[in-house]
């Protein structure tokens, strides 16, 4: 059961992500990406990898690849030219993936990585919870790395915003360097006059 | 029955579709970028089977980090795209050769 499980989502792994590179529209390669990471998710369920897989769903897709789409259908690309050298390197790209593949599915089927040497472990039970697991580690041993992943998160979104914030040059604004710096005298000047009498 | 064997398989024949989809898509940004992120698919789904027939949850905690450096890689990569497309006016690979000699 498990294994035609595998193996509808992996065929639906490879034809998409297949799809992903051969179609002319660069909005439905997009989405075959995405329908990509949707198929593996449910293959990682079956690695009881469960806050992963939701995770990919979540994250990955939600918000990578929602970019992704804003990002393609905002560019007003000219399909014609970019698909200009597809058919001269089709041979070459479908010849060097075939290599590499071939030479690592020899790898993967000798010895080293057969049943022998990975058994295949039991399942947990029911009340099994992957998510707890991973924070039971992520937490403590992993503290230090979990913060720099924050730090990266956070350089992430102020190279973002750094890069394609435009100001419009007629409206006005405050500078807020400035205008912490303010101190009482620059605003107010206490002068001292005579007392003087009303004309 | 489930063996490493096959999620490696499925991983492999992954990476290699990206390397294809690299060679043959050189000129499109957009694609060469999301041909990136199906590489670092295919890894993460080598890092989990392992951590699934190792019994070992480090794996998964290092899918984590790759999904947060991939998220970031990708949106630094998209907003450099968007700044180049609005000087550029173009996202081919051969138009960008401001620095050549």
């Amino acid at each position: 059961m498990e294994l035609i499980i595998f193996y509808v989502f992996s065929a639906l792994v490879v034809l998409s992500s297949l799809m992903m590179i051969t179609v002319r529209n660069p909005v439905m390669a997009a989405f075959y990406l995405v329908l990509t990471f949707f198929a593996v998710a449910p293959i990682w369920l079956l690695l009881e990898a469960e806050f992963l897989a939701v995770t990919l769903v979540l994250v990955y897709v939600g918000a990578v690849m929602v970019l992704f789409l804003f990002v393609v259908m905002m560019l007003d690309i000219n399909i014609a030219t970019l698909r200009k050298g597809f058919v001269k390197m089709l041979p070459i790209g479908i010849a060097a993936a075939l290599t590499m593949l071939v030479s690592m599915i020899m790898v993967f089927k000798s010895e080293f990585f057969s049943v022998a040497k990975y058994a295949i472990p039991e399942r947990h039970d029911a009340d099994y919870s992957n998510t707890a697991e991973l924070g039971k580690i992520l937490y403590t041993e992993y503290l230090l790395h979990f913060e720099v992943a924050a730090v990266i998160l956070l350089v992430a979104i102020i190279a973002a915003i750094s890069l394609t914030h435009r100001r419009r040059a007629n409206t006005k604004h405050q500078n807020i360097d400035k205008q912490v710096r303010v101190k009482s005298t620059d605003r107010l000047k206490v002068i001292k006059m005579e007392a003087q009498e009303r004309k | 029955m489930i063996s490493l064997t096959h999620f490696l398989i499925l991983g492999a024949v992954l990476f290699s579709i990206s390397i294809a989809g690299i060679i043959i898509n050189r000129k499109n940004v957009i694609l060469l970028l999301m041909c990136v992120e199906l590489m670092l698919l295919a890894v993460n789904m080598n890092f989990v089977a392992f951590s699934y027939f190792l019994g070992n949850a480090v794996g998964q905690v290092f899918v984590f980090f790759i999904l947060t450096v991939a998220a970031a890689e990708a949106a630094i990569g998209l907003a450099i795209l968007v700044v180049l497309f609005r000087n550029k006016r173009t996202i081919n690979v051969e138009d960008l050769d401001a620095l050549k000699g």
